[in-house]
């Protein structure tokens, strides 16, 4: 009887053996990682696959960009920087192991990660824990960085874009009835939603009806009919492009001829493409106007679309821009600290005051959240899906 | 009431695309009882397929209906062919296996499709061509647009096709008889490998329809579109009866209904967990769907 | 005595472990250390979720695929309960020192989300007394993505935002003992007249009824003991990251969890064991082909099952085979001196101890 059995475990060692080849392989594919004489390694991590691949693939496409541009004007401190890149498939505790892998396994000296405040909230404590400085590029919710003194942003949080938004509703459209339409799946949507009811109302304005969708939705007639009964003066919709565009479109579909509004999450050349000119006459916050003549930002826009031109999405979103600026402001701070140690590029990091970047003026406050301007733009886009944003104003914290 | 007839429309609209993707399902399942959860990416494949052939199609035949056609049926050819390999290579080898195993392998199937799509396309959306100018219907104040309609009666005919063929052809009646019985099937001359591998190819075109359609309607395309709208669309075919053609259709439009009135009416943030509520409460009074056969228990 | 015995030793053996994993992979001279240890933790939480899923699916053959939703609602109770509560708790034990204390709101996070989720597999469970096969496997579906929605909708623990603030309190040795007591606990309720019923109703559900089983009551039994062991991996899995989000509990976890269960042998605990070791490590190995990775990862899920279609273990159990041939052995040597010795003797039991 055994002996049956045996001959059974044995029709499942070649299985076994494929199985572990294919895991030696893997292993040994590495190289050998940690900091070398003429190397700086920094991490990054962000959702390079599942369902939210589109923001961890632009901010690295923007974090590559920055690494080569720094490394090509003779790197940092002399040696070149190096990015180790890790997917997280957009989940908490994928990105809790793959920082911990990048700190402890690959020894980076500094993490760059991520764009879903819930990752980054999940990962957070790991570098704090480490004292490894991290410096998410689009993480708005604003307990990201209250996890500890390592940890730093780029972006603005939910409560200021609110607020542009909603005094951009008041004063400049003179909205008095406006109704929203949140994402809420996404922490970035609520947030952001949250804040401009609290202060669209405190302005004196009217919320006729809050609803709401799910990331991934493509069907939103339901809610935008609910919301044409109700005869709002403007619909503040602050998702990402991936959704506003088809929400432009089934709104002027349905006959809502109202304008639209949002935030940076509308950022990218692809809402043109599929809103088209639906979106003409809507307005959303922004880091960064294309039309300023900010050397730094030309250059990133020229050299995204020869880089990435080949690809549908030749003009960077916000994301890319962000995670470019995040790499920069990170290696601004080794340069000013002279030094790759964690805690020096730490306290230099939280000395950043006025460091131009493709997003703007950026300074680091003391509870290290980026302090920087907004910009409000008015989408133009012809019938060709060719499209600009017309900036509109600024808006200073 | 306006918005309520409205409304109407908008669910109508939105079971019609359940409703195509469920039929993919339910044939598969009555044939071969599998799960394909790879349904809904060959649905998302469909769109992709169609997005890269409207590019060289579009433009080219004398109207835009004509290229609309074109685009669907070669891309529905396209999908077949993956529907016949995904049998050839993946399920056949395991058709005697537990029906776990099966499932097993089409949840990888589907990951596959999904993770190999996000690198080839790319995981941003994709403008889907506007191969039909939209043009707006108004009756009195509600509004619908043309691709609408031509989608409705698409997704009809397509129903009644399957129809005929599924009950008056001769290869239709040898689906059935595989679906009742596969081993009986066999023992009456009928080549079973062929009529599964023929079931496959129906669904997958089929689904390759839905994902057109519904491009046409709702221009954005992403690798991912498939997961929720197939999830749906399986959720859908279970409450009319899985293996039933026409419960398809009706689990389809009640899904629709169901999430537009949630939506429009009730409490939007709750529109996925009343669709599965309502699902949990049909099964429990209805245990094998609306229109399903109760399965007489052989003691 | 015995028995006692056992977990007081167990006890020991994953203190000292635990000692350890501490002195050598966190504080210690292996540089992966920290990355190994998280691994270590994913894979015992999805050991104790596949064992428990395989007493539904593989056991008592209610095809379930809302795992997940049971491992939400523990770990988002569990998080409450120590959020919320914890500072009342350690209030209430101030005498002790503030292990103790910790102990002490862990256990009672524990006993909290055990009970919920022991109530939510009450809820799911009867619906399991009409349905079967695909239209159960749907409505346990339909929960999970029900459960995601709620917590999405319940601002007390961060709907979108996720529930951030909860203390660390598990470790190596809280998840590893709840991994050996979940084992332990399915595999004496296997052997027991339960396990038996929960077989005979896998195998024939009227046949079952026939020889008197009450059908209704073990399979309640079975989702109601499968999710509370689901729950509690969800308190140790949310004290262990710190912070939760519903992106950890779609129905895509709950996938996860079934191949795990089909790959390592259905109804297998050992394969269920080696189905959640093998997918937590698997993706890591992985991680040299970069853009592929997830490609290579379902090319293997489905080569695996394509060419060991009754999972790598199948349904035999190594432990049981170990000792069988152990006990035959020991057993032929024995019946061969009584026979020797005298012939009026009782034959020689092979089970027990």
């Amino acid at each position: 009887m055994l002996f049956s059995d045996m001959k059974k475990l044995r029709n499942m060692i070649p299985l076994a053996l494929a199985m572990a080849s294919f895991a030696c392989l893997s292993a040994c594919n590495k190289k050998d990682a940690g900091s070398s004489d003429n190397e700086i390694l920094i991490g990054h991590y962000g959702s390079l696959t599942g369902a939210t691949a589109t923001f961890g693939q632009s901010a690295q496409k923007g974090i590559e960009m920055a690494v080569d541009a720094i490394n090509e004007s003779g790197g940092v401190l002399g040696k070149k920087l190096k990015v180790i890149v890790e997917d997280d498939q957009g989940k908490p505790e994928e990105a809790q192991t793959v920082a911990t892998k990048l700190i402890s396994k690959d020894r980076v000296v500094a993490l760059l990660g991520e764009i879903a405040s819930s990752n980054s909230l999940a990962a957070a404590p790991v570098a704090q824990a480490n004292r490894i400085p991290m410096i998410s590029p689009g993480s708005t919710n604003p307990k990201v960085t209250m996890v500890g003194d390592y940890i730093f942003r780029v972006c603005f949080i939910d409560p200021f874009q609110g607020l542009v938004m909603a005094k951009f509703a008041t004063n400049t459209l003179k909205l008095k009835k406006v109704a929203v339409l949140r994402d809420i799946k996404s922490d970035y949507s609520v947030g952001l939603a949250n804040f401009f009811v609290e202060n669209f109302a405190k302005m004196g304005g009217t919320i006729v009806t809050d609803i709401s969708y799910s990331q991934g939705d493509k069907d939103f007639t339901a809610q935008l009919t609910a919301i044409k009964a109700k005869n709002p003066d403007g619909i503040f919709v602050p998702g990402y492009y991936t959704e506003v565009g088809l929400i432009a479109l089934q709104a002027r579909k349905l006959g809502i001829t109202v304008t639209l509004l949002g935030g940076d999450g509308w950022d990218s050349s692809d809402l043109w493409k599929i809103g088209g000119t639906a979106l003409n006459g809507c307005f959303y916050s922004n880091h960064y106007s294309v039309d300023d003549p900010n050397p730094i930002l030309q250059k990133f826009v020229k050299d995204y679309k020869t880089r990435y031109g080949k690809t549908s999405d030749s003009i960077p979103d916000a994301m890319a821009a962000l995670g470019y600026d995040a790499a920069l402001v990170l290696a601004d701070a080794m340069k000013r600290a002279n030094s790759t140690r964690p805690d020096s590029v730490r306290d230099a990091l939280a000395q950043t005051k006025g460091f131009m970047g493709v997003t703007g003026n950026t300074t680091l406050d003391s509870n290290r959240n980026a302090v920087k301007p907004a910009v409000v733009l008015e989408v133009k886009v012809d019938d060709k899906g060719n499209g600009r944003n017309v900036f509109k104003e600024t808006v200073s914290p | 009431m306006e918005s309520f007839l409205q409304q109407l429309i908008n669910g109508i609209s939105l079971g019609s695309i359940y409703a195509l993707v469920a039929l993919g399902y339910t044939m598969v399942y009555g044939v071969l009882r599998l799960i394909n959860f790879a349904h809904g990416d060959v649905y998302m494949l469909g769109a992709y397929f169609g997005y890269y052939l409207s590019r060289l199609v579009q433009g080219r035949t004398p109207s835009h209906l004509l290229d609309a056609a074109v685009v669907m049926i070669l891309s529905m050819i396209g999908c077949a062919l993956i529907g016949v390999i995904m049998e050839r290579f993946a399920y056949r080898p395991v058709r005697r296996a537990s029906r776990l195993t099966l499932l097993i392998i089409a949840i990888g199937v589907s990951l596959l499709i999904e993770n190999a799509s996000q690198l080839i396309f790319g995981a941003n959306p994709r403008f889907f061509p506007q191969l039909i100018p939209e043009t707006h219907i108004h009756m009195g104040n509600l509004m619908l647009t043309n691709q609408q309609v031509i989608v409705l009666v698409t997704a009809l005919a397509l129903m009644i096709l399957l129809n005929l063929f599924i009950y008056r052809s001769r290869t239709g009646k040898a689906m059935r008889a595989v679906s009742y019985n596969l081993d009986a099937a066999k023992l009456m001359g009928i080549d079973t490998d062929r009529i599964i591998s023929l079931t496959f190819a129906l669904g997958s075109a089929l689904a390759a329809a839905g994902g057109i359609l519904v491009s046409i309607n709702i221009p954005g395309i992403d690798p991912l579109m498939g997961v929720m709208t197939g999830l749906k669309a399986f959720v859908a075919a279970v409450l009319g009866g899985i293996g039933n053609i026409f419960g398809a259709v009706l689990g389809g439009l009640i899904l629709g209904l169901a999430e537009v009135m949630v939506a429009g009416y009730g409490s939007s943030t709750y529109r996925d967990a009343i669709a599965f509520l309502i699902l949990i409460a049909i099964l429990l009074f209805k245990p094998s769907g609306l229109l399903g056969k109760g399965q007489v228990e052989k003691v | 005595m015995k028995r006692l015995l056992w977990i007081a030793g167990t006890i020991g053996a994953l203190l000292l472990l635990q000692w350890g994993a501490t002195a050598l992979l966190l504080d210690g001279p292996i540089r992966q250390g920290p990355y190994y240890y998280q691994i270590i933790i994913l894979a015992g939480i999805n050991i104790v979720l596949a064992v428990s899923l395989n007493l539904t699916n593989g056991i008592a053959g209610q095809f379930s695929i809302g795992h997940a939703g049971f491992f939400a609602v523990g770990a988002y109770m569990a998080a409450s309960v120590s959020y919320y509560g914890g500072p009342a708790i350690r209030g209430a034990v101030s005498f002790l020192p503030l292990v103790g204390q910790d102990t002490v709101v862990l256990i009672l996070a524990l006993a909290a989300a055990a009970l919920a989720t022991a109530l939510a597999g009450l809820l799911v469970g009867i619906p399991s007394l009409r349905l079967r096969g695909d239209y159960l496997a749907i409505v346990t579906l339909g929960f999970g993505e029900i459960i995601r929605v709620l917590i999405l909708n319940i601002d007390a623990v961060g709907g979108a935002r996720g529930f951030s603030g909860i203390p660390k309190l598990s470790n190596f040795f809280w998840v590893y003992l709840l991994v050996a007591a979940v084992i332990a606990t399915v595999w004496n309720l296997v052997r027991s007249s339960y396990g038996r019923a929960f077989q005979a109703i896998r195998e024939n559900e009227i046949a079952a009824q026939a020889m008197g089983v009450d059908v209704t009551r073990h399979k309640v039994l079975a989702f109601v003991i499968s999710s509370m062991f689901a729950g509690m991996a969800g308190c140790l899995f949310g004290h262990y990251t710190m912070y939760l989000h519903t992106n950890s509990f779609t129905f895509v976890k709950s996938f996860e969890i079934i191949i795990m269960i089909a790959i390592g042998g259905l109804g297998s605990i050992e394969g269920a064991v080696l189905g959640a070791v093998l997918l937590t490590v698997l993706p890591e190995a992985f991680r040299g082909f970069e853009g592929y990775r997830m490609i290579v990862y379902s090319l293997a899920v489905i080569l695996i099952m394509i060419y060991r279609p009754q999972g790598i273990l199948g349904q035999v159990s190594v432990i049981k085979r170990v000792r069988a041939h152990f006990i035959t052995k020991k057993a032929a040597r024995e019946a061969a001196t009584k026979a020797a010795s005298s012939a009026a003797k009782m034959p020689v039991k092979a089970e027990g101890a």
